[in-house]
């Protein structure tokens, strides 16, 4: 378990003052030259050493990532985009760097920016988080004026500007080339890769995109070094990270939690407990809808890192935990989720456009059990046409937690269809009259 | 994929020009951008667009003449505008109500009580259905995807502002006091710190230890 002294996100819940002065008193913007003086390499060393994994749920090592970007400059802009853009149902931890810890974030943008030859970085907020962009935008104008960014930055000799773009109600645009896209102005729609964005990204010119959270705790771990970093977690899942959870639990909340901590204790510490008492535990998805959901049986030993819930089939994601009681009528709360993602789909491959909407339906059958049973199979062999046939990840997300449904609760389904079948008559076929089963949108 | 709501003949104003403190906004955005990249102001202008909307009419959306000015003024085409503010869901492309109540449903407002909120502001507002104005012309009610705030579910948002922690009871007396012309503060409507655990926060209770932060 994570202790206060190796805590990065000392004001998450907003206790403290949030502005420059409280910033610095919990030490931001502390030798923040010292650190850009060490030069590109040794920064991206440390990173690397550190042992930092993406936060924003694919877990790609963060100082790899920076040493992707072209080492010289072929007369093109470099940027450093930063994904704000945190829609993912379940998900809730950006939130709080952009509200309660924005000089981490503004300080961190800079060290990154630098660290990757970019003069400039983008931030995609998500459009909801008009408050959170209004603080972050404080911040930003804050540094500014203390001569912490902009021309010479720090007293560095690095200019560094830093905007902040705002979306306006796309899940998608958290897909990093469709917020690029976004942010060229256009609908957010994925494309093709490669070239991969550190090749040709935004405005065709080199760019790293990276999650709110693994750039906000870069400027700490340059600080305090990477072995220290390091030394947090279980190998290959190192560090801290934000956490949340929300759903049936006594006290739902945001944390930031060590990696590799067991789940059942995190959540019995922040969580409270499950309502009811660990035995009324249904199902845990453990990060963001997009990955598939552990009953029971697993939740009570596996561990809450990237490797541990892999292994069980499932990923941390975001971190960020759905807990569901035996209250829960868990084939509704999956078809929810087929709904969110029909609503998200962009449109743009087929798979995925049509994909979702039969999903969603058949999903909305099944919550009433008005099926067959064989039609189980048939939603398999559905999102399995879909998984990974689209150009990004979000037809695999709308087909994961169908999968983990399947594979976790099908008892459960077909005792639905047998309860319905009871209820109107006998065991002929279930009539979906083409009138009912309503075009995709 | 969604479909997009058609605006009531009538509605769709004649004119359309940016005021004095929007031309202000216009160019501090403009600003940010490359200036052969013009087209990346197209969704903070038709936010500008719909806030100023929303100060001179009182419903804060986007009639398609509005789009043309935008497209005129980056340079693009207007399709290229209207598409876009045809696919993200925060541009309002009908008329709405004084204040916009946005219930997040998505699962993990769900398993928390969603339905309690959309069920009470039904009954203060008198809307039969999402997507729906009251005859009054104060609210529109619209069901939204994820607002991620999960911890702090379930959560109305009310125009910019995420309303925390509701209830049916609660979502009732926030929704009488918007009636009165008051706007309650934002945040969690239940005696908790931001998104600390209800009852008081668990870590980042040992101050000596968290500041100055540590230098290893």
């Amino acid at each position: 378990m994570l202790q206060d002294k190796d805590r990065i996100f000392t004001n998450l819940y907003g206790q403290g003052d949030w502005t420059l002065a409280g910033a610095r008193a919990r030490g931001d913007w502390d030798g923040t030259a010292e650190i850009l003086a060490r030069g590109r390499d040794a920064i991206i060393g440390e990173m690397k050493a550190s042992g930092l994994r993406g936060r924003g749920g694919a877990g790609f090592p963060t100082g790899v990532k920076w040493s992707f970007m072209p080492r010289k400059n072929d007369g093109r802009p470099h940027y450093l985009v930063i994904n704000g853009d945190e829609s993912e149902p379940g998900t809730c931890k950006d939130r709080e760097i952009l509200r309660h810890d924005p000089h981490k974030l503004v300080e961190s943008a800079l060290i990154a920016s630098f660290a990757m030859g970019a003069h400039a970085a983008y931030i995609y907020i998500r459009g909801e988080f008009y408050n959170e962009a209004m603080h972050l935008q404080h911040a930003i104008d804050e540094a500014y004026e203390a001569g912490l960014i902009g021309r010479n930055a720090c007293g560095s000799g690095w200019d560094f500007d830093f905007y902040i773009h705002r979306g306006a109600g796309a899940y998608i645009c958290g897909e990093e080339t469709a917020l690029l896209e976004s942010l060229e102005g256009k609908k957010g729609q994925p494309r093709m890769k490669p070239p991969f964005p550190a090749a040709m990204g935004l405005y065709g010119c080199p760019t790293t995109v990276n999650n709110v959270e693994s750039i906000a705790v870069s400027a700490t771990i340059l600080r305090r070094g990477g072995a220290w970093f390091a030394g947090l977690g279980r190998p290959n899942n190192a560090g801290s990270k934000l956490m949340a959870i929300s759903g049936h639990v006594n006290t739902p909340c945001v944390f930031e939690e060590e990696l590799g901590v067991p789940m059942r204790e995190i959540i019995e510490k922040h969580g409270g407990g499950v309502r009811g008492g660990w035995d009324n535990l249904l199902a845990v998805i453990p990060g963001g809808c997009s990955v598939p959901m552990l009953p029971r049986d697993v939740c009570e030993s596996v561990l809450m890192d990237y490797d541990s819930l892999r292994a069980e089939g499932s990923g941390l994601g975001t971190g960020c935990m759905i807990v569901m009681d035996k209250s829960t009528d868990i084939i509704a709360a999956i078809a929810r989720f087929s709904k969110f993602f029909k609503h998200e789909s962009c449109g743009q491959c087929t798979p995925c456009r049509e994909g979702t909407g039969w999903m969603m339906r058949i999903m909305d059958r099944m919550v009433e059990g008005r099926a067959e049973i064989e039609e189980i199979d048939m939603l398999e062999q559905v999102t399995r046409q879909v998984e990974g046939h689209t150009i990004c990840a979000l037809g695999d997300a709308a087909a994961w937690p169908i999968q983990g449904l399947i594979r976790r609760f099908r008892p459960v389904m077909e005792e639905r269809i047998h309860a319905y079948k009871a209820a109107h008559g006998g065991g002929r076929p279930v009539q979906v009259p083409t009138g009912l089963v309503e075009a995709a949108e | 994929m969604s479909t997009q709501p058609t605006v009531p003949t009538g509605a769709e104003p004649t004119h359309f020009a940016f005021d004095a403190e929007s031309e202000q906004q216009i160019a501090v955005i403009l600003a940010k951008y490359p200036p052969e990249r013009k087209a990346s102001g197209v969704l903070p202008l038709l936010y500008v667009v719909q806030k100023q909307m929303g100060r001179q009419t009182g419903s804060a959306w986007i009639p398609r003449i509005a789009m043309d000015v935008v497209a005129e003024r980056l340079e693009m085409a207007p399709i290229r505008v209207y598409e876009v503010a045809t696919f993200y869901l925060m541009f309002n492309t009908k008329p709405i109500g004084r204040y916009h109540l946005q219930v997040c449903t998505t699962t993990s407002c769900w398993l928390r009580g969603s339905d309690d909120v959309t069920a009470a502001c039904k009954k203060a507002t008198g809307i039969r259905a999402f997507g729906e104005t009251s005859t009054d012309g104060l609210f529109t009610l619209t069901e939204v995807e994820c607002l991620g705030a999960c911890a702090n579910a379930p959560i109305l948002q009310v125009d910019d502002d995420y309303y925390e922690d509701l209830d049916g009871p609660r979502t009732l007396e926030l929704i009488e006091a918007l009636k009165r012309g008051e706007r309650p503060t934002p945040g969690p409507t239940i005696d908790r710190l931001n998104s600390a655990p209800a009852g008081g926060r668990r870590v980042l209770v040992d101050e000596a230890a968290i500041k100055p932060q540590g230098q290893g």
